[in-house]
């Protein structure tokens, strides 16, 4: 039996890493989540048998009935928009479930067969960390998902906050220590311990902006493989061991990365906020607010030589990526030449903007990264802004007091002309003005997406 | 014998974490950027497998709080696997509608 099990577990974890490496090209991506998936499966199905498993059968199918069920229709009924909030969520869930693991093996008594200390230290770690991922997945989903509570990151903030998050932390670790170390399966003792531990992941979430929400969910998914995988060796489970390395240590490169992209450390997003960084009062924004009609924009486009479109968050809200690919379809056949920009973050996640544009079935060589396209701005005709902000702001390059200062931005003002399609006049996702709304040569373009590119692509046709 | 037999066993699972770390990185680090979130997803669905630890965790479960917490441990198991597919799944099937778009 253990044997059969030990096989299954094996297949299973080569389908995993057989599905994600899959999943690192286009073309064999959508496979790549099935192979994982039938390795999810049969690992799911042979644990039934599981010589461990001595009974609670009902409760275990209630349990992954119930669960799976509302993950189910949660995941099938949420739109494209609302999947990072989606995919921290699930996180969340885990990292509950590692910590609920640990709980249950540190509580339980094992009586003459007692887990050998160093198993309690991988177990204390493993509920710690998980419980920090879940508490912090919570609170990410809560912003992403633009809940009223936390909404207004900056009264979370408030002086000798990291002191104190160090203390509870530090209290945390000592405590999980004493149970590892006494053997305790004192419920009062491991009760505080994971009130801790989720009051950290949360403290630690709470003051962070929604603008660098992608960073902090890719940090909490590698926490959650390494809860995952503490947690499989204190059961001795070489698939959740495996599973859960894998995932701890991609999910830290790709935090890393995004990190970059941002041109923000890791410690930076997480131990200091937007307010706190800048060194002084942001420069006064000057100049005017200049709108256009939707006409006057398509008649500018249309005689252009050179288009660049800068999708942001605004498209993916709107659901507008179908109309404006529409719409460069009508430019393209004026022979306009067309290209799209996306920045590192552009959205609320690295590639999300990719994800809409495919879905609207832009070909992939009329998409540029930022480093490939930023020299090109000033050969274009019309830039043309949908929705996207902060990754556009000159302020970055220019003003030392402002909190995005440094980031690399798309140079869209150095086009001859800047369109900027807005729902209104209210600032991006990191709170700050945008001098370029107010340049010379830009023009706002009021509305929701949909309903300008739906204009734009009218204004083209009348143009003949 | 038997010492190395027990050098082996101390050793195979840091064996284990090594190599499936640096799997990870060589996953991940070659991957274009427009690949980014549905990698994350898929990660994300991945560690999924705390299912099968819940499992085993709620069938060893005896007092009613480890039950509680068993049963807690297998719905957020369930629900990171399951809704891990479904979301990483929708991403992926528009990279199916972009090929052979030209109409």
């Amino acid at each position: 039996m253990g044997y059969l099990i030990e096989t299954i577990y094996f297949v299973a974890a080569v389908l995993f890493i057989i599905g994600l490496k899959r999943m690192s090209h286009p073309t064999t991506a959508r496979s790549g989540i099935l192979w994982a998936g039938y390795g999810m499966v049969v690992a799911t199905v042979i644990t039934f048998i599981h010589p461990q498993i001595h009974g609670n059968y009902p409760l275990m199918i209630a349990a992954i009935a119930i669960g799976g069920g509302i993950a189910w229709w949660g995941a099938k009924k949420v739109a494209m928009t609302a999947m990072p909030q989606m995919i921290a969520i699930y996180n969340g869930m885990g990292g509950g479930a590692a910590a609920a693991i640990a709980a249950v093996e540190l509580l339980k008594d094992h009586g003459q067969q007692a887990l050998p200390v160093s198993t309690l230290v991988l177990a204390v770690a493993g509920a710690l960390i998980g419980a920090v991922a879940f508490s912090g997945s919570v609170v990410a989903f809560g912003k992403l998902q633009e809940l009223k509570f936390f909404k207004d990151d900056a009264k979370f903030r408030f002086t000798g906050q990291q002191k104190v998050n160090a203390a509870i932390f530090a209290l945390a670790v000592v405590l999980g220590l004493i149970i590892a170390l006494s053997h305790s399966t004192s419920g009062v003792l491991i009760s505080v311990f994971f009130l801790l531990a989720l009051a950290f992941g949360a403290m630690m979430a709470l003051p962070i902006g929604g603008a660098d929400m992608p960073v902090v969910i890719s940090l909490f998914n590698a926490f959650t493989g390494l809860a995952v995988a503490l947690e499989g060796f204190v059961l001795g489970n070489s698939a959740m061991i495996i599973a859960g390395i894998i995932v701890g240590s991609s999910g830290t490169l790709l935090t890393l990365m995004m990190a970059k992209a941002m041109n923000r450390s890791v410690s930076n997003v997480l131990f200091s906020n937007w307010a706190a960084l800048g060194s002084g009062e942001a420069q006064a924004v000057t100049g005017s607010l200049k709108p256009m009609e939707p006409s006057d924009a398509a008649i500018q486009m249309a005689y252009a030589a050179k288009v660049i479109i800068v999708p942001g968050y605004g498209m993916a809200v709107a659901q507008a990526q179908h109309k404006i690919w529409e719409m460069s379809k009508l430019l393209i056949e004026r022979g306009t030449e067309v290209k799209f920009a996306i920045h590192p973050v552009a959205g609320r996640m690295p590639g999300h903007m990719n994800v809409l544009l495919a879905e609207a079935g832009v070909p992939y060589d009329l998409i540029f990264d930022m480093e490939e396209i930023n020299e090109e701005f000033s050969t274009a005709d019309v830039a043309l802004v949908i929705g996207a902000n902060d990754v556009v702001n000159p302020a970055a390059r220019t003003d030392k007091a402002s909190p995005i200062y440094g980031m690399p931005i798309l140079n869209v003002d150095h086009a001859k002309n800047v369109q900027v399609i807005k729902r209104g006049k209210g600032v991006g996702f990191a709170g700050i003005e945008n001098a370029l709304f107010f340049a010379d040569n830009t023009r706002m373009v009021y509305g929701d997406a949909q309903k300008v590119a739906a204009a734009l692509i009218q204004g083209i046709k009348d143009l003949g | 014998m038997e010492i190395m037999k027990q050098v082996v066993e101390f050793f195979s699972p840091i064996y284990i974490l090594m190599l499936a770390g640096f799997l990870g990185y060589e996953i991940i680090s070659r991957v274009p950027v427009i690949l980014h979130t549905p990698l994350m997803s898929g990660t994300n669905f991945v560690h999924g497998i705390v299912l099968v630890g819940a499992m085993v965790a709620l069938g060893q479960a005896q007092t009613p709080t480890e039950q509680l917490w068993g049963f807690v441990a297998v719905l957020m198991g369930a629900g990171n696997a399951v809704g891990g597919f479904f979301v990483t799944e929708r991403m992926l099937e528009m990279f199916k509608s972009s090929k052979g778009q030209e109409k």
